[in-house]
């Protein structure tokens, strides 16, 4: 307990709020890497679960080999990339985003290709015979359906790349990482666990709003149905 | 549902299969089975190493050294940072460990102002907590140094920490993070070398000398590295280390850290036999032989140099 009112101390310091160390330094750095990351992460996997989804096509594969791309430890693909990039310290945020990418893309994926599977098949043949186009299947039935899936999805994604983002500290760049990964060799454990306490509620925080637009974004009709 | 199935078990296998094939590449014998039957009078020593190769190399020589004089021997390697294993030596868990002298020192006298390898050794004794000793240093040594590529050696004629004061280009210094707070570190440019501290950028790289800051180093992130002295790499990219008139880096000679009830006269001998043999270039050439394509192992590579030395 001693431990912990240390670092609440040390976080309500007034020093550690400013300057390039700073906690808001820090803070926006971690969430720069977790927007970045999380940004590319959607645009690959939710547009290839859609895919899957709607077609039910290639998978066994995707989700096979995205899955075991997540085994791969992450701090060894980082120091791997780095060094196999030739430029990996100099633009150190390639390897870094590419191996949080790397995090995020499984659950990304299975939140929207289970999303749109889940949708009832009634509703969209009860579509197509209206008349709708595939495209309009896809966003006006389908994808709406889904989002509580994918929004899920993005969820579970962002919570990991939060906590594995303190890897970016490694080689070089920032993030709350950094109070982590400086403060171990020197023994300084109050750092290293404010380190770990703003991680945690950052990802508490992500986690809290997220929910809540989850929430929102299960349509009126399906709400109805099921309050009922 | 039936593809769904199928796609999950494939998934299943593919990760089980990448887990086991990287696991696979880190096992390295097993370091907690014993070296060798029972013999002798009957007391185990149990020789640890640190969390690295080199240390391992090191311990291994001390085991098979001492297991050659009928020393019953166990052997424990790759136990973290010094303040891991200084706890599992007070706590019985292991008996010696190959250590460094400076850092050693630094570790039990935080403000010890000795310079030399001989004040470093000398002070050595009155830090050690009671019940430990060590044995005679080695002439080997692997500290912290600065090294930057020939090339900058060659246009900004600097081949000693001194010459970087007359520095006109701002000096990016690539290094551990813990390197920052240390005496020898950028505050130490400025203390003792008189760098202008406004000159100075700091580049935290965490793998202690490794690839990524040799990398670093030759890709121009930072023009100045703190790598190991006994790292291959060095010699290997031609970097130039620079001297250090004014001993601002301690003196890191290899010696045994031994619990004082298991040093009997035998294991001292055999001890101080293999510090008088062991020689920075040794280091290097086994470090070498270790990280390199040959990846020799440390009890081959310390069984090579027991025979190559002659001992036992």
């Amino acid at each position: 307990m001693n431990a912990i009112a240390e670092a609440v101390a040390w976080i309500g310091d007034p020093a550690h709020w400013t300057g390039p160390d700073g906690i808001p330094t820090r803070l926006a750095e971690h969430l720069g890497y977790t927007g970045l990351t999380v940004l590319i992460a959607v645009l690959l996997a939710v547009t290839l679960g859609l895919y899957i989804g709607h077609t039910g096509r290639f998978r066994g594969i995707s989700i096979g080999a995205t899955g075991a791309l997540r085994a791969l430890p992450t701090l060894g693909l980082l120091t791997y990339l780095a060094i196999a990039f030739g430029f990996g310290i100099r633009l150190a945020l390639i390897p870094t985003i590419i191996v949080l990418v790397v995090l995020a893309i499984p659950p990304l994926l299975a939140g929207a290709y289970s999303g749109v599977e889940s949708v009832d098949p009634r509703t969209v043949d009860a579509a197509r015979s209206m008349g709708m186009t595939e495209w309009q299947i896809l966003w006006k039935v389908e994808i709406p359906l889904a989002l509580p899936l994918i929004i899920g999805g993005i969820r579970s994604a962002v919570l990991q790349v939060v906590a594995t983002a303190t890897v970016a500290a490694y080689i070089s760049l920032g993030g709350l990482g950094r109070y982590i990964i400086d403060a171990l060799p020197v023994r300084d454990y109050t750092k290293v666990l404010v380190g770990a306490l703003l991680v945690t509620l950052l990802a508490l925080a992500l986690e809290g709003i997220l929910i809540l637009i989850q929430r929102l974004t299960v349509p009126a009709g399906v709400r109805a149905t099921r309050s009922a | 549902m039936f593809t769904s199935q199928r796609g999950r078990l494939a998934a299943g296998i593919l990760a089980a299969g990448t887990v086991l094939a990287l696991t696979g590449c880190g096992a390295g014998g097993d370091p907690l089975e014993p070296g060798s039957e029972p013999s002798g009078d009957g007391e185990t020593i149990i020789v640890g190493s640190a969390g690295f190769a080199e240390s391992e190399i090191i311990a291994q020589i001390f085991a098979q050294a001492l297991e050659a004089n009928d020393v019953t021997v166990e052997f424990a390697g790759q136990i973290g940072q010094r303040d891991v294993y200084i706890t599992a030596l007070e706590d019985g868990s292991i008996d010696l460990i190959p250590d460094y002298s400076g850092n050693l020192l630094q570790f039990f006298d935080e403000d010890s102002d000795a310079k030399s390898s001989e004040e470093v050794f000398a002070a050595l004794p009155d830090a050690l907590p009671d019940g430990f000793e060590v044995l005679d240093q080695a002439e080997a040594e692997d500290k912290d140094s600065y090294n930057v590529t020939q090339e900058f050696s060659e246009s900004n004629g600097v081949t000693s920490l001194a010459d970087l004061a007359n520095l006109d280009v701002p000096l990016i210094v690539g290094g551990n993070p813990e390197l920052a707070e240390r005496p020898y570190g950028p505050q130490g440019l400025t203390e003792v070398y008189g760098v202008d501290a406004a000159n100075i950028q700091f580049v935290p790289i965490s793998d202690s000398g490794g690839p990524l800051t040799t990398a670093a180093l030759l890709d121009g992130t930072v023009n100045i590295a703190d790598i190991f002295s006994t790292t291959p790499s060095i010699k290997e990219n031609n970097f130039v280390t620079l001297e250090d008139p004014e001993n601002m880096i301690l003196p890191q000679n290899v010696l045994p850290l031994i619990n004082s009830e298991k040093a009997s006269d035998t294991v001292k001998e055999v001890l101080n036999a293999v510090s008088a043999e062991l020689t920075t270039e040794d280091l290097i050439e086994l470090n070498g032989r270790n990280q390199g394509d040959e990846k020799a192992s440390p009890e081959a590579l310390a069984a090579d140099w027991l025979a190559e030395k002659d001992l036992f």
